[in-house]
């Protein structure tokens, strides 16, 4: 039977890894872990869009828990999520923007013509702020807590499923938490 | 074909030049550094080219930032830790050693030695079989 078992290890080996190549073919290796998470957010001043005397600054995002949005009016597919964007905002999601290395005139245009679902957008024209996020592609989608902490980060365009799937439960697990 | 052979250098020469006018270093020294770390850290966009072959927007930011960096007279150790504080890990070619990949550093090296310990045993036992 210890022979057997002994002459099986090979084949058991062979499965474990087959298993492996087979979750890992499943991977997107585009999706890249945020190494921001649980971190406080980089320290910013950044003008606001359309405003440039006001700042927006890290410890405007204190105090309740919100979402960063990086977007720009170059994307194309950051107009994929502006309507579930504004349906977030109209059901009182605090949305902030960052709008990344962008022409303000055109960004302004951008949001008079699909809508401003943010609450102050800060404008980061050289993409610093974006890279102290760890930000590699726009549109991003980050979850800050009330403490200004990140909490979660999704890159890509925000669909009402992710919203559900990875948002939601962060959000009433940090407001059970209160 | 001398001369085309010299022209084709030449443009080299060039090339080089032109990269060392946009992020010109005050030493050797810093040069190499700064070089050896565009070879290193991975650019995230277009993820097997590294930052100094990349010509994706983020990449020239990264770059810029790690040219400033090296001019700042930072090192190795700082640098790369500006890079991961951001986007973790990933952006190395070389994984570090740490504890999730011990595996990764020294599984093939354990897998070795399993496999000579397989096969000195396997052997053994067909050589007692004959001996009997």
């Amino acid at each position: 039977m210890k022979v057997l078992a002994l002459r099986l290890m090979p084949l058991f080996l062979f499965i474990i890894l087959i298993g492996f190549f087979w979750y890992s073919l499943s991977l997107d290796p585009k999706k890249l872990p945020s190494a921001k998470l649980g971190k406080p957010l980089p320290n910013f001043v950044l003008p606001v869009l359309g405003n440039p005397n006001l700042k927006l600054s890290q410890n405007d995002l204190n105090g309740k828990i919100s979402i960063l949005n990086v977007w720009a009016s170059w994307c194309s597919s950051c107009v994929d999520e502006q309507i579930f964007l504004l349906h977030l905002a109209r059901i009182g999601v605090t949305i902030y923007g960052l709008n990344y290395k962008d022409n303000q005139d055109d960004a302004i245009n951008w949001l008079s013509s699909w809508g401003n679902p943010y609450k102050l957008i800060g404008s980061d024209l050289d993409g610093k702020v974006a890279i102290d996020l760890g930000v590699y592609g726009a549109p991003e989608t980050f979850l800050i807590d009330k403490f200004g902490t990140i909490r979660f980060r999704y890159a890509g365009v925000l669909t009402s499923k992710i919203w559900q799937q990875e948002f939601m439960p962060r959000i009433n697990e940090m407001e059970h938490n209160l | 074909m001398k001369q085309l052979i010299l022209a084709i250098l030449l443009s080299f020469v060039h090339l080089t030049a032109s990269a060392n006018a946009t992020y010109p270093l005050d030493s050797a020294k810093q040069e190499a550094q700064f070089h050896h770390l565009l070879h290193d850290l991975r650019c995230l966009v277009c993820q097997n080219q590294d930052l100094a072959d990349s010509n994706a927007g983020l990449a020239k930011d990264l770059r810029n930032e790690i040219y400033n960096l090296v001019k700042e007279g930072k090192s190795d150790k700082e640098i790369i830790d500006y890079a991961t504080e951001r986007y973790g890990d990933f952006i190395l070619f070389k994984p570090p050693v740490k504890t999730i990949t011990y595996l990764l550093w020294f599984g093939p090296g354990l897998f070795l030695v399993l496999g000579l310990f397989i096969f000195w045993r396997s052997c053994l036992i067909r050589k007692g079989q004959i001996d009997e």
